[in-house]
């Protein structure tokens, strides 16, 4: 399952399961990202799970590279192990010309009407690769075939908080207002990032399934009033 | 009975609450944060007589100008870092590592830090705030920590918690070493880059950019050559971690880093010379050496040694 374990740094273990990206690998990296996670190991400080890497951060004072490095090599996790306790979360988005920052584009550049685009994006079922970059940002896959394109040649300086993009294989959700060259289909009005939440701060964690509906600009604006 | 409390007259530029920062919060995007400079972090709350975890105000460049509103505070500061005091309406120059007693109306003005870039402010007893994430630091970009994940603004005012000790009188020789040489060891993807480009890495001075903050340290000098893939698939970052993106420029992580990056890693800053690494301010040089692991391991346990000493003096 892990292809190989390096070090990055003098504080980290730098684990690679493979070159590809896939859900089959993908689910490697969350279950062992779990399982270490419940371990709770001496010295680990931080894990970062992604596409096909996991990294595991230590307090030099607590342990070493070689050291930990072995107690990883020791976990026997098989490739039949099911991810536990995946959830289907539901995310409203309202796709009005507003909101839909580059939906000329992707439709003159994919060749497919706004309706048509819209239609292949609500009709899939995606799954959360990784969160991160900025905090909760969830990194979704995968988009159907006829809706990839790169990236904007210019970033955008800002983007919306909410924003719903597109790039390649994946989309993702803007959960703060940043700098970013996904290409915008839509905006959440749901809070994908909850800082006062400090016991489930993130909705959409790594190995989630996540569907979108879309919602009317008028159920957007009305959204967080109810309670 | 009267609280201690504090007034922030002038801001300063990247005035922040930090503390040792937060552990395993990378998976939701959440960085370690926490003070920049570790060693004077801790010096700082060990001359006021506080736990090693206390949050104080970490600055850059100019600091906070701060009046005592209420009450009294003993204080000290570390770094690098001209202030003045001023106590019973006279003014003086104030000294690092060392403690202060000031009271009602008294001022403290950070003018700024000599040749370096960030200080601490540490008051006995520690702030008045609220733990968020298991940590009083401030991740400005998340919106998390300590006064609602924000930089101090003018005229904000902070409770200091009941000093036990009415008059401290502590202070330490230490002089902040210049540094000859930042040591990293190879990155994950040291291979992609030309031999011509690994040696200018390992030998050629490089400039630190004005574009340098909290988040990241950028770099310029020669153009770092990639002969493979100028993207990666984004995966997971860590602190010290060197990214070179298609524009050759090197970028170096810092604490408040993104979680997650697709710039190939070239290299990685040894942890006994981070403190050292984002003292170093923009306009400056730096040249790198390249080291082996159990070297760097080795020069950690001496810096946590020198550190431990160095507390222990206090």
């Amino acid at each position: 399952m892990i292809k190989n374990i390096s070090n990055l740094g003098d504080a980290s273990l730098y684990c690679n399961f493979g070159d590809e990206i896939n859900q089959r690998i993908n689910s490697n990296v969350i279950k062992y990202f779990k399982n270490i996670q419940k371990k709770k190991i001496k010295g680990i400080n931080n894990l970062t799970p992604s596409y096909n890497k996991l990294i595991i951060s230590f307090d030099l004072n607590l342990i070493n590279f070689e050291d930990l490095k072995k107690k990883i090599e020791d976990i026997n996790i098989s490739d039949e192990d099911e991810i536990k306790n995946q959830k289907i979360i539901k995310i409203p988005i309202c796709c009005d010309d507003e909101f839909a920052l580059d939906i000329d584009r992707l439709s003159l550049k994919l060749k497919l009407s706004k309706k048509d685009i819209f239609k292949k994006y609500l009709d899939t079922e995606y799954f959360c690769y990784m969160t991160g970059f900025v905090a909760g940002m969830p990194f979704l896959g995968d988009i159907d075939n006829k809706l990839r394109l790169e990236r904007l040649e210019t970033p955008r300086v800002k983007v919306p908080k909410g924003s719903v993009g597109i790039t390649e294989q994946f989309a993702n959700i803007y959960t703060f207002e940043s700098p970013g060259g996904w290409n915008i289909l839509g905006n959440t009005p749901l809070k994908i990032f909850d800082q006062k939440n400090e016991t489930k701060p993130t909705l959409i964690n790594p190995g989630d399934k996540v569907l979108f509906y879309q919602i009317s600009k008028k159920e957007y604006l009305k959204f967080n009033d109810k309670k | 009975m009267t609280k201690n409390k504090i007034i922030v007259l002038r801001e300063g530029i990247n005035s922040t609450f930090q503390d040792l920062g937060r552990n395993n919060f990378y998976h939701i995007g959440l960085p370690f944060s926490g003070a920049m400079d570790k060693r004077n972090y801790l010096i700082a709350n060990k001359l006021v007589g506080n736990q090693h975890n206390e949050a104080v105000i970490e600055f850059a460049y100019q600091g906070p100008l701060l009046k005592i509103e209420e009450g009294n505070i003993n204080f000290a500061i570390s770094g690098d870092v001209k202030f003045n005091i001023k106590k019973d309406d006279k003014l003086f120059n104030g000294q690092c590592y060392k403690t202060y007693f000031l009271s009602k109306n008294d001022e403290i003005d950070i003018i700024s830090t000599n040749k370096s870039v960030y200080g601490y402010f540490a008051v006995s007893g520690g702030f008045e705030l609220n733990k968020y994430f298991g940590s009083f630091s401030t991740t400005v970009r998340a919106n998390v920590g300590s006064n609602n994940g924000n930089k101090l603004s003018k005229n904000e005012k902070f409770l200091i918690k009941d000093i036990k000790n009415k008059n401290i009188s502590k202070n330490i020789e230490y002089i902040n070493s210049k540094v000859e040489y930042i040591r990293i060891l190879k990155g994950t993807n040291f291979d992609y880059f030309s031999d011509d480009s690994i040696n200018d890495l390992t030998s050629k001075k490089f400039l630190v950019s004005n574009l340098s903050d909290r988040m990241g340290m950028r770099l310029q000098g020669s153009k770092i050559k990639n002969m493979k893939e100028t993207n990666i698939r984004s995966e997971g970052l860590v602190k010290g971690v060197i990214q070179v993106p298609a524009d050759g420029d090197p970028i170096i992580m810092l604490s408040d880093h993104g979680t997650i990056g697709g710039y190939p890693k070239i290299a990685v800053v040894i942890s006994a010379d981070y403190d050292k690494l984002i003292q170093i301010p923009p306009g400056n040089t730096l040249k790198f050496k390249l080291i082996e692991l159990k070297e760097a391991e080795n020069l950690y346990k001496l810096y946590q040694m020198e550190t431990e000493n160095l507390l222990n003096q206090i």
